[in-house]
């Protein structure tokens, strides 16, 4: 135990958990938006995660021709190429995360079959996935580029403002005010609100229910393909499994912000990114699982729908 | 409009909950079905909304057969409902909630204004409320937005399931004189299905009898009203008794 380190490195520590934090939340929101609709964990989608990290590498390795030896890029080219590996990543994990809805639960749930059907299902497509991309990729980690190279802004009390943290913070916050507005302003958002509420009050007002579960779906894999893309700037690499470690956290995120509730995704994230860097430099990191899972353990004691949890007859944004 | 019900069924499973029923609706009328809890009148509206499977006989919309098409685009044809129990949105204000009701409708931009007026002229007190989340209105006052919300699609003909369940006497009188507006001033067609026989036999022109999913009567609501047979089992008067 070495409590010295949340003094002397408070700030520090702060500005990673929440940029952690973040990520989590970006990926949180994924599994929660389905849930609100469907009452459904989409297991695959830490591996929509996963494929959009490795959609990153192939756009900016292969695509770009970026040789992870390289030297960093500059001006306008950087900035064509992050944000072209930026909508990659989004766009495929979106045409992924609505695949796998089509392949794997829309039949499931045309024919009315259980719920747990569809949560082996999940867990199948989860692990066909994972273990497909072990063969792909021979098992082994792929370094990504530096296409960005890491200056800082500055330093304040030993917390590094660098450029890459700075991003995903502020990309995710953006992102996450984008999706609020979305969802209760607009037509579409309202609809997926309706049927978060009830299906069948839904279809009374002419909503087609397949529609709304694939926007739904889309719209999981838009958050999840960023959060893939600011995982490998910060991080530079991936592996065929990342997305177990980075799914269950995510998971673990929305459950405990109040699974199904957009917000509860995004408090959840950046409550277990905090709690991920403080655990790590007080017990040591390879406690770092087994604290977040107590945290997890004892917030479901207290309160079992999640920090935000409401009702399920009552789930807002 | 006419609504044409033709010797339909519906199974749960393998249990038939609507045995061969045929119900017609026409154009200007108000029309009811009363019945004792489980003889299947919910299920009966929810199958003409498309919510349930047909697996016998067929739903005539304007000669039409509309037994395969799906929930969502009957709306648009012109059938809206009010389901039981309300089913209003609790996390949406009052205005999202109605106007979810004309969410697939072509029109709805140029139509809104003038459809929430009218609701709004029909039921002050969503005007007051609109702002409102429908899960803290109480429960008169969410039947009144269940029905406010079905109007919001200008349906031809309006399901109305239960609407009288659960409210005070007072807002029972108030549901039901709308009811009557509703068809009067606005000629909507109505199919009504009451456990309140009373009431909604006054109300309607015709009444459809259902038990355990059989039409057992079909008449002029006023003489069901004088039906001892009807009045015994439904209206708690006896035969003879007088009231």
């Amino acid at each position: 135990m070495n409590f010295s380190v949340v003094t002397s490195q408070f700030a520090s520590l702060v500005l990673q958990g929440v940029a952690l934090g973040l990520i989590y939340s970006l990926i949180a929101l994924g599994y929660t938006m389905v849930y609100g609709v469907l009452r459904l964990i989409n297991f695959a989608n830490s591996e929509v995660f996963m494929v959009g990290t490795f959609t990153v590498l192939f756009i900016q390795v292969t695509v770009l021709g970026h040789a992870v030896t390289r030297e960093p890029m500059h001006g306008w080219p950087l900035i064509l190429a992050l944000a072209l590996s930026l909508i990659a990543a989004m766009g495929v994990c979106a045409l992924l995360a609505m695949l796998v809805e089509v392949v794997a639960y829309r039949r499931l749930r045309a024919k009315g079959a259980n719920r747990l059907a569809s949560l082996i299902s999940a867990i199948g497509v989860s692990i066909f996935l994972s273990e497909s991309w072990r063969i792909f990729t021979d098992s082994r980690p792929h370094a990504g580029p530096r296409l960005l190279e890491k200056w800082s802004f500055g330093e304040f009390h030993g917390a590094n403002f660098r450029i890459d943290t700075m991003m995903a913070i502020f990309a995710s916050l953006i992102i996450y005010m984008v999706l609020l507005r979305f969802v209760n302003g607009s037509r579409l958002g309202k609809a997926i609100r309706a049927v978060s509420m009830s299906e069948e009050n839904s279809l009374l007002m002419g909503i087609n229910l397949n529609r709304v579960v694939t926007l739904t779906f889309a719209i999981g894999g838009l958050t999840t393909g960023a959060a893939a893309f600011f995982y490998i700037t910060i991080y530079e690499n991936t592996v065929f499994n990342v997305g177990f470690n980075l799914g269950i956290a995510a998971f673990t995120a929305a459950i405990l912000g109040g699974i199904g509730n957009l917000r509860g995704a995004f408090f959840g994230g950046l409550a277990l990114g905090l709690t991920e860097q403080f655990a790590s430099a007080i017990i040591g990191s390879q406690w770092k699982a087994v604290t977040v899972f107590i945290v997890l353990v004892f917030v479901l004691l207290i309160k079992p729908s999640g920090i935000f949890g409401e009702a399920v007859q009552q789930t807002r944004t | 409009m006419r609504l044409e019900i033709k010797d339909l069924s519906v199974h749960y499973g393998k249990i038939e909950a609507i045995k061969g029923i045929s119900i017609v609706v026409n154009q200007g009328e108000i029309v009811t079905l009363i019945g004792a809890n489980g003889a299947g009148k919910t299920t009966t509206l929810k199958t003409i909304s498309g919510l349930r499977k047909v697996s016998r006989g067929a739903i005539l919309f304007d000669g039409q057969d509309i037994s395969k098409v799906p929930a969502y685009e009957r709306v648009d044809l012109g059938i809206s409902q009010a389901p039981e129990g309300r089913g209003i949105f609790p996390g949406m204000s009052v205005l999202e909630n109605l106007e979810m009701g004309k969410f697939n409708r072509k029109d709805r931009r140029s139509e809104m204004k003038e459809d929430l007026n009218r609701v709004y002229d029909l039921f002050p007190r969503l005007k007051e409320r609109s702002g409102q989340a429908g899960g803290t209105l109480s429960g008169g006052e969410q039947q009144m937005l269940a029905i406010g919300r079905a109007l919001m699609a200008r349906p031809k003909v309006l399901l109305l399931d239960e609407p009288s369940m659960g409210l005070a006497p007072m807002m029972i009188a108030n549901i039901f004189q709308i009811i009557t507006t509703i068809n009067t001033e606005l000629g909507t067609t109505i199919l009504l299905v009451e456990q309140n026989a009373q009431q909604a036999l006054q109300r309607a022109h015709r009444a459809y009898v259902l038990e355990t999913g059989k039409i057992v009567k079909e008449a002029k609501a006023s003489d069901l009203l004088n039906d001892p047979e009807v009045r015994a089992a439904y209206l708690g008067t006896g035969a003879g008794t007088g009231h």
